[in-house]
């Protein structure tokens, strides 16, 4: 079982949320969309850690987790603001900085 | 037999990815997104990663997903059934295309370059790798300044959170009510929408139901001379 195997199959998730992001319309599912693309992110670390069998790799996928779980708290934030003043929850219709 | 375990996780994995991009409810994307998720960790403990693998398990599938989730059920909605593909088949095709050519492009840097030359089955491992004790070490040593900096980062975006999506502050809910004719004067809003303000003013709760003629006017008047007590 080569490492290959894995980071192909990262590069697969990786376009699947590339595209996702350019269909979908609703922010939630945009982000949900990002998230896939971190996570192949990821599963690319750990391949290349394992490959080295060094534990670098581990560290670097767990900062990503961070930052993905911090980029899910401001950007639910925005969603649920955005929904308090009654905006169209679609991207499509937030076209302006000032609304 | 890791062959085998390969394949089925893997088909997982991507089948959920599948799901998040194509499924129309956005609760049934965060669903197939938990899938995906615990799929991936699997893969990961397949590479040995088994730290990892549980903190992908407990912190991602776990708590992410549920703020996740009680988001949806808040905003609800999403997309409507009408909606969702209604981005043109020329935008919808071009996403698509630029996916295959991002696959593409990352398959051609995996397989074209030098990196096929370092496909093996990886180092041989020492007994401790991707052990707890291995990743805590790293982290307090090697690379201490980037777990300092995640720790400030994650307590920056909870207060941005915070911030954000507070009552008060952040966006600021009346602003896009205001227009220029109406000025700071208080524009109705329908009665018993369970505002704050109704609910500091015990309506709804202690009082009747308004008649709907009176659109809750002077029902919302101390709510409104609270706020001017504050400013």
């Amino acid at each position: 079982m080569t490492v290959n195997w894995y980071l192909i199959v990262s590069a697969m998730i990786f376009a699947l949320g590339a595209a996702g992001v350019m269909i979908r319309r609703n922010p939630l599912v945009i982000l949900l969309c990002l998230e896939l693309m971190l996570n192949a992110g990821n599963l690319a670390l750990i391949g290349f850690s394992r490959m080295w069998g060094t534990g670098a790799g581990e560290i670097f996928a767990i900062v990503v987790m961070v930052i993905a779980a911090c980029e899910v708290a401001i950007g639910l934030g925005i969603i649920v603001a955005l929904y308090r003043r009654r905006l169209p929850v679609d991207v499509d219709e937030l076209r302006e900085l000032h609304g | 037999m890791t062959f085998l375990f390969f394949f089925i996780f893997a088909g997982f994995a991507l089948a959920g990815a599948a799901g998040v991009v194509v499924l129309r409810n956005p609760f049934y994307c965060v669903l197939s997104l938990v899938v995906h998720l615990i799929s991936l960790a699997l893969l990961f403990l397949l590479l040995e990663a088994q730290f990892v693998a549980v903190a992908q398990i407990v912190v991602y599938a776990g708590a992410v997903m549920v703020l996740y989730v009680f988001v949806v059920a808040y905003v609800g909605g999403g997309d409507k059934p009408d909606q969702l593909w209604s981005a043109s088949p020329r935008q919808k095709a071009l996403a698509i295309g630029f996916g295959s050519l991002i696959f593409i492009e990352l398959a051609i840097a995996i397989l074209g370059t030098a990196l096929s030359s370092l496909g093996t089955e990886g180092a041989t491992l020492s007994a401790t790798y991707g052990t707890p004790a291995e990743i805590g070490q790293l982290l307090l040593t090697d690379y201490l300044l980037a777990f300092e900096l995640a720790s400030m980062l994650l307590l920056v975006a909870a207060i941005g959170a915070v911030a954000l999506a507070g009552r008060r502050g952040g966006i600021a809910e009346d602003e896009g009510n205001l227009s220029p004719r109406h000025g700071v004067v208080h524009t109705p809003s329908p009665a018993a929408t369970g505002s704050m303000a109704e609910g500091v003013s015990g309506y709804g709760v202690t009082t009747p139901l308004p008649d709907p003629q009176l659109e809750g006017r002077e029902l919302q008047q101390p709510a409104r001379t609270a706020a001017e007590d504050d400013r």
